[in-house]
């Protein structure tokens, strides 16, 4: 579902800075900026492989825990067709994890250290899967919101200059723009429909904007190394620059729907074409990354329980394909 | 309206609609994620296959009800799956010996029901049996797995095989519905598909080193409205919003 601005955090020494000068990070410069695309098997800077292995990590984990607020509602899904809309989508992020666990995999490190490092909480994941969903309009508002929000981020992600992400990223993209879609549509269905549903709607939409604002990382000025990322063309566009974009789009969108954006200050500006908008309450933003949020802890107490539950599962697995093995070998040795 | 035959479509879009909402249960939480996205994608076959039975019944009856009034709008005693399909998902393995022991009777009715004289009923029945033919496959391999892992997966499926034997038998029952039916080539003879079904859980038994309970008392009721407690509580966490929103469009 969704990568955000929280890769870098202040303070990080695991992010080796590197000889700038050197002739290979001359060359590996010269072709990015040429727009090659950098292979698993070509030389590249330790920064740039432990930048994207963060980064592919990180999406590929909010895929996952994103798996779990929408996953909510699956059981109670109003009718046949919502329910296999749903079930498909949630299946469509479970799908998305698992080529963003592949394309990190290139980089060099197993899915089962990622997940580990999800599990033990050395992973980050996106801020905004640590809200919960009490009802059935939020399924409509992640659908609408957070999956807009994460294409206006993850189009950019599709000429980014690792080939295995950006490639992941073109498919991820065309199946967000449906479940944007699936959730917009919700939401039409709700803001046309009973008070009680209308008033789940905007509910909705109260609870989600803020957040959905902060998905897109903290302000371009606060913002650690975005520009060596810029450079490798990991990051092509800037935090406030899509935030921008997604609050332009978006706006209309609400008002369609007859929805009211929690926002006072919220206003258009004729004179720049675009949307101004409040203050993001960045104390809440943090306090969310730190572990804070509604959900952290429900979240991740899901995810290992998940994990231990099916450790025999995954051990039978393993077992039997062992003693397969074993078998063939004691076979093909009998028939020499 | 034919009453033998719009029973006959619920007990088969029941049976999906329970089973596929059991799958649906595990979404994000099974064992590794490729198990999540095939329960999933197995969960939505089976609610496909509901949408168009329970479709199909209301169009045969004609009252003007849909498949969503037939999913969300009537309680347990009205309801027609089997028992089998409706007992909670306890661990991995009990789902997937349940999943197993269904898909390999869906298979075979299936394939039988493909031939049946009513053609609407024959095209549903064609494209499930492509379904059921993959969904037997995984549930299979993976019972094979379980069987023939460790020490303890060999444990849980045996005890899972062994608790489920005894909702084995409704799935073969010929009562004076299916009768009439068999009667008019709309339907087979359910008693006729035992043998295979026979064939085809033995061979997977015995790769899956587990053993084959023996045929004793069979539970019977879900095709007749007799029910267990736990479909009562999952049709009201399904049914939740259609009932507290009476009117509502979603």
């Amino acid at each position: 579902m969704y990568t955000q601005g929280l890769n870098i955090e202040a303070g990080d020494k695991s992010i080796p800075l590197e000889d700038r000068n050197s002739a290979l990070m001359q060359r590996f410069q010269s072709r990015i900026d040429a727009e090659e695309k950098v292979e698993p098997t070509d030389w590249m800077p330790e920064g740039y492989r432990k930048t994207l292995i963060r980064q592919i990590s990180q999406h590929a984990h909010s895929e996952i825990v994103g798996m779990l607020p929408e996953g909510n509602w699956i059981t109670r899904a109003p009718s046949l067709r919502r329910k296999m809309i749903l079930l498909a989508k949630v299946q469509d992020e479970g799908g998305h994890g698992l080529y963003l666990y592949s394309a990190a995999e290139t980089l060099g490190i197993s899915r089962a250290e990622l997940i580990d490092q999800l599990l033990t909480g050395k992973a980050k994941y996106s801020s905004i899967f640590n809200y919960p969903t009490p009802t059935w309009a939020d399924v409509g508002a992640i659908g609408w919101l957070v999956d807009g929000a994460a294409i206006m981020n993850q189009v950019p992600l599709c000429r980014c200059s690792y080939g295995p992400y950006a490639r992941a990223m073109i498919r991820v993209c065309k199946e967000e723009s449906f479940h944007q879609r699936q959730g917009y549509e919700i939401m039409i269905a709700l803001s046309q429909g009973t008070a009680e549903q209308k008033r789940m709607a905007q509910e909705a939409l109260n609870r989600w904007w803020w957040p959905s604002l902060m998905m897109f990382g903290p302000s371009d000025a606060a913002s650690l190394h975005s520009s060596q990322n810029m450079a490798w063309k990991i990051k092509r566009v800037s935090n406030d620059e899509l935030r921008q974009k997604f609050v332009d789009v978006t706006v209309p969108q609400a008002e369609f729907l007859g929805l009211t954006v929690p926002d006072p200050d919220l206003r258009w500006n004729g004179e720049t074409g675009h949307y101004e908008f409040g203050e993001i309450d960045w104390t809440e933003f943090n306090q969310v990354l730190a572990g804070n949020g509604p959900c952290n802890r429900d979240r991740m107490k899901k995810r290992r329980k998940a994990h231990d539950d099916g450790a025999w599962v995954r051990e039978a697995a393993l077992a039997h394909a062992e003693k397969r093995r074993a078998r063939q070998a004691m076979t093909a040795a009998a028939a020499e | 309206m034919d009453q033998g035959l719009f029973s006959y479509l619920l007990r088969q879009g029941d049976s999906c609609l329970i089973l596929g909402h059991r799958l649906s249960e595990w979404c994000g939480h099974a064992p590794q994620l490729e198990l999540d996205i095939a329960l999933a994608n197995i969960a939505l076959d089976l609610t496909g296959q509901a949408d168009a039975f329970l479709g199909l019944a209301a169009e045969v009856e004609g009252q003007g009800r849909d498949a969503d009034a037939l999913a969300f709008h009537r309680d347990v005693l009205d309801y027609r799956n089997l028992l089998l399909v409706e007992l909670p998902n306890e661990d991995f393995g009990l789902t997937i010996a349940r999943q197993f022991l269904f898909d390999a009777w869906q298979v075979e009715f299936y394939g039988a029901l493909a031939r049946s004289s009513d053609q609407r009923v024959a095209a549903l029945a064609a494209k499930g049996l492509r379904e059921a033919t993959y969904h037997e496959r995984f549930s299979g391999e993976w019972l094979v797995r379980l069987g023939d892992g460790t020490d303890e997966s060999h444990a849980r499926a045996q005890a899972a095989i062994d608790e489920l034997w005894t909702y084995t038998g409704e799935m073969f029952e010929c009562d004076a519905l299916v009768a009439g039916l068999v009667e008019r080539g709309i339907a087979p003879d359910h008693r006729g598909l035992k043998a295979a079904w026979d064939a085809r859980v033995a061979d997977v038994l015995a790769e899956a080193t587990l053993r084959r309970p023996a045929d004793g008392w069979m539970q019977s009721g879900g095709l007749k409205g007799r029910h267990g407690e736990a479909l009562g509580h999952l049709l009201a966490e399904m049914q939740f919003l259609p009932r507290a929103y009476p009117g509502a469009r979603w």
